[in-house]
């Protein structure tokens, strides 16, 4: 694993473009292919990525045990906020058109906001289970 | 009908790598054909006009879940033991279902026609309707977080529910058992 | 003829893979051949879905100028939930996986039978990463 300095610089380069992608292919997914899931799973896979080449425990200091635990219910948190945000206006539960003067851009705004939600909880299922699963030794 | 075409040879690609997934003892094989798979059935759906999920199946089948498998096999063992006695009861099992459901898919519309009950309804409505609404040309996304709001939320919870199944399965405290919590 | 296996043949191969992905889960003992038969299964679900939604000669569901004919965006929506939630259930199947593993000292089925109980399992080791 110490001698394979293409791979790791080469992941270097790539880690910044993944994660600039990630980011495109959701708040660019009202208009192209994407969203919150896409986006989620593709930081996800840039943090295994990064597991995968440098080893566990140096992506653990970048992204820590306890935060992508974190992630998970925030993202089912900040949706379901938006829910009640929407209650507390007067419309319905995650009825969007309150959030704005316009309806159409209230529902833009509204779409982006669960999106957000939904990138939250998916980015961090995933690399927690990843964490799970690669942290397990082997048994002897 | 070039569209068909590519359809159906991509379609038969994926039939010779079930074949080979059927078949094979080596796990490391079958999980890397089912990665081969993961891409071939999003190519599938791309020709099938759904480059949302092909774009989900891409990054999700092939790479996170070849990736957990890959790593589960690291964990436990990647050959699989072949049994003593053969039985053809399952083989017979499958063919059987595999002959009733050919017999019920006759009924079904053709292939890529406007006009099957699926898209003459419900579809074209939220086709129609969509950019009107909510303003968002990706009608995919205008269902999924505006229509279907509820349904994402619920889908959304239940991502998070399997994720804290699998820490409670699998995670491992630094001192095992040294805060009273029982670790089998 | 030549046009019905045409017009079915989406159809016809949904439900080969659908009926692999039952044959993997019946026939073989070993737990994680039998979760790649469950994706089997699993993804021919996806095509049975998302097969009727195409129209020969449309675009995706996005609109723009110039464009009339659309697939049916409802399927990918209902599709595209079940992708990720799909994944999240296989991890949960792997992770019981690793705990028999951990409690039998294998995953066949027919060894486990056999076996009956439990072994002793071994202390872990925690200070071992996995990869």
């Amino acid at each position: 694993m110490r001698l394979d300095v293409i791979l790791r610089i080469i992941t270097k380069l790539l880690l910044p473009f993944m994660l600039m992608f990630a980011l495109f292919v959701h708040f660019h997914g009202d208009f192209s292919p994407g969203g919150g899931f896409q986006a989620g799973v593709i930081i996800a896979a840039a943090v295994v990525f990064h597991a995968l080449v440098f080893g566990l425990y140096p992506t653990q200091k970048i992204v820590p045990m306890w935060f992508a635990e974190l992630l998970m219910p925030l993202g089912v948190a900040i949706y379901t906020g938006v829910g009640f945000l929407t209650m507390a206006l007067g419309e319905n539960f995650l009825g969007y058109n309150v959030l704005y003067f316009d309806p159409k851009y209230a529902q833009e705004r509204g779409v982006i906001w669960i999106e957000v939600g939904i990138l939250t909880t998916v980015s961090g299922t995933m690399i927690s289970i990843f964490y799970a699963f690669a942290g397990r030794g082997r048994q002897k | 009908m070039s569209e068909a075409l590519i359809n159906m040879v991509l379609l038969t690609l994926l039939a010779a790598i079930t074949i080979g997934v059927v078949r094979a003892r080596n796990l490391f094989g079958v999980v890397i054909l089912s990665g081969i798979y993961s891409f071939l059935i999003a190519s599938v759906m791309m020709v099938l006009d759904a480059p949302d999920v092909a774009m989900t199946e891409a990054s999700v089948g092939a790479g996170i879940s070849t990736v957990l498998m890959l790593g589960v096999l690291y964990l436990t063992k990647t050959h699989e033991s072949v049994p003593n006695t053969t039985s053809y009861a399952p083989f017979f099992v499958a063919a059987a279902v595999f002959a009733m459901l050919v017999y019920g898919t006759i009924d079904l519309p053709p292939f890529g026609s406007a006009d099957q009950p699926i898209n003459t309804h419900v579809g074209p409505d939220y086709l129609a309707r969509a950019f009107k609404e909510t303003g968002i040309p990706n009608v995919v996304t205008a269902v999924l977080a505006s229509y279907r709001g509820f349904d994402t939320l619920g889908e959304a919870a239940v991502v998070f529910t399997a994720g804290i199944g699998i820490m409670m399965l699998l995670r491992r405290r630094k001192k095992a058992g040294e805060d009273g919590e029982a670790e089998k | 003829m030549l046009e019905d296996i045409v017009n079915y043949y989406n159809y016809f191969i949904t439900l080969f893979l659908m009926s692999a992905g039952l044959y993997i889960v019946v026939a073989r003992g070993n737990m994680v051949k039998k979760l790649v038969g469950l994706g089997l299964f699993q993804t021919s679900v996806y095509l049975l879905y998302l097969s009727p939604g195409k129209i020969l000669g449309g675009t995706p569901p996005i609109l723009g100028e110039g464009f009339t004919v659309f697939a049916n965006p409802l399927p990918h929506v209902l599709i595209l939930t079940a992708i990720v939630v799909g994944v999240a259930t296989l991890a949960l199947g792997l992770a019981l996986v690793v705990r028999i593993n951990e409690a039998f000292g294998t995953i066949e089925e027919t060894e486990i039978f056999e076996n009956g109980s439990e072994v002793d399992p071994p202390e872990p080791d925690n200070k071992a990463g996995g990869l």
